[in-house]
């Protein structure tokens, strides 16, 4: 375990990374999710259609797979990325297309008498979403974006595969340095628990903070 | 004194279930109506039509000299744009029987928000009318509640400020006592009332208040089927109908009236 613990710096600079690739990629997955998410809502079919195709693909082909061809085929077509910048489109991508089916589920889910109250103060369709119903839906959206998080905090150790120096890469590194096996592993394994649980924390935190002094459980109920 | 709602042989189905055949009606410029009737007989529909909220599968509606479901384009009746919607809506507000209000905005803000982005009204003007609405309806001090803390029949009555703030021509009443505990329906009726009697606001209420109709009305229309069977003034409907379908509606209320 001492051998490991010499490492510490190559693991602190893992999980500095770790960290990073799950902030940027949480940024672009976020804006993926509204944006995928409000285009299925759309009056324009083609929009909506494309929303659809987007979701399904990305839902439905392996995070790795994403990666690799983020990394290694877009090159080939002439488009140069960074490993940190292709792990970060990808998981950003990835987990944006089951962000977009959250922020969809939560809007859907605001009742047709908001949507009547809306338009019977002439609201337009921009100010029905923008001023109504996405308010109503955010604090329904919190605590299943907390899970996608921790989703997408696990997600990034694949990209070690890409060979961006986060955490799992680290481990890899002392593993193939010290011939130890079972403490570096161990160590990441507990440094991912520490991370997920103050991002559980922190989620907590703003879900409690969206629902003080408001009840969107019960829009236009008694 | 000018028609400000005309329906012109306005027919509405459900799927198999008609409930408004060929209906004429029209209301003049500042009449307050009740719309009575049991349930399912069309009263509520009339509303939702005039909201936009159901369109018509034939015949015409006229509000305030316009098409409400049609767009004049080169001498040829076409179904409303949105856009044409959109115009006709700035003369009509309707206030619902669940009340519907926003239930994340405090109640100042219910009443503020549709003002600042619908009438462009800046944000101090808006605010002193919310002030004044709310006064009018007797919920002074209940700014920076949210809908949630307050009874039925007090969100029902920021839910009436909500739409006067808006300066309707028309303004639409729907049952909107019907999902309101006994105790606090007088609150709501009382408001209406004064309301009534202080604007020149067109008013069209669906009610099953029979006492508050003959109060509040200048004409009342007895629905079935999909059809107005009997319309006059209050005295007239409820003390002499003429049509045997009216006096078995009202022999329910008997004692209530």
């Amino acid at each position: 375990m001492n051998e490991v613990l010499t490492f510490s710096p190559i693991l602190i600079e893992g999980t500095i990374t770790t960290i990073e690739l799950t902030i940027a990629s949480a940024i672009v997955a976020l804006l993926i999710s509204f944006i995928v998410g409000l285009a299925r809502f759309s009056r324009h079919r083609f929009v909506r259609w494309t929303a659809v195709v987007y979701l399904e693909f990305f839902r439905g082909t392996s995070a790795i797979v994403q990666m690799f061809f983020m990394y290694y085929v877009l090159p080939l077509l002439g488009v140069n990325l960074s490993p940190l910048l292709a792990g970060v489109i990808a998981c950003g991508l990835n987990i944006g297309a089951y962000g977009s089916e959250i922020v969809r589920a939560a809007v859907q889910s605001i009742g047709r008498p908001q949507h009547e109250a809306a338009i019977s103060l002439n609201y337009n369709s921009y100010q029905l979403y923008r001023y109504v119903l996405i308010p109503q839906a955010i604090p329904m959206m919190i605590p299943t974006f907390g899970n996608l998080l921790i989703e997408l905090l696990k997600l990034t150790a694949v990209a070690s595969l890409i060979t961006i120096s986060d955490l799992t890469f680290m481990a890899q590194i002392i593993r193939v340095q010290t011939a130890l096996t079972l403490e570096p592993f161990l160590v990441i394994l507990v440094i991912y628990f520490a991370i997920s649980s103050i991002l559980i924390a922190m989620t907590n935190l703003i879900a409690k903070k969206f629902s003080k002094g408001r009840n969107t459980m019960q829009a236009g109920g008694n | 004194m000018n028609k400000i709602i005309e329906f012109q042989g306005v027919s509405k189905s459900f799927g198999d279930l008609q409930v408004l055949e060929n209906l004429n009606l029209h209301v003049m410029s500042g009449e307050k109506l009740a719309l009575i009737g049991p349930s399912g007989s069309g009263k509520t529909t009339i509303l939702r039509i005039l909201m936009t909220l159901e369109p018509i599968d034939s015949g015409i509606v006229m509000v305030d000299g316009d098409y409400l479901w049609h767009q004049k384009t080169d001498n040829k009746l076409e179904p409303a744009s949105e856009k044409h919607l959109h115009k006709m809506r700035q003369n009509i507000c309707m206030v619902f029987q669940q009340f519907n209000l926003f239930p994340h905005l405090t109640v100042v803000d219910n009443i503020v928000q549709p003002q600042v982005l619908i009438k462009k009204s800046n944000k101090n003007d808006a605010l002193n009318k919310a002030e004044e609405l709310l006064a009018l309806v007797g919920l002074e001090g209940k700014e920076s509640q949210y809908p949630h803390q307050l009874s039925g029949g007090q969100q029902q009555r920021v839910a009436i400020a909500r739409a006067l703030a808006m300066d309707p021509k028309i303004m639409l009443f729907d049952e909107v006592t019907s999902a309101l505990d006994p105790e606090l329906v007088d609150e709501v009726l009382t408001v209406l009332h004064q309301l009534a009697e202080s604007t020149d606001t067109t008013m069209l209420t669906v009610t099953h208040e029979m006492n508050f109709a003959r109060d509040f009305a200048d004409r009342v229309l007895f629905f079935d089927k999909g059809k107005i069977v009997e319309s006059g003034p209050p005295d007239m409907i409820f003390t002499n109908p003429k049509e045997a379908r009216t006096r078995d509606f009202l022999k329910n209320f008997i004692g209530k009236i």
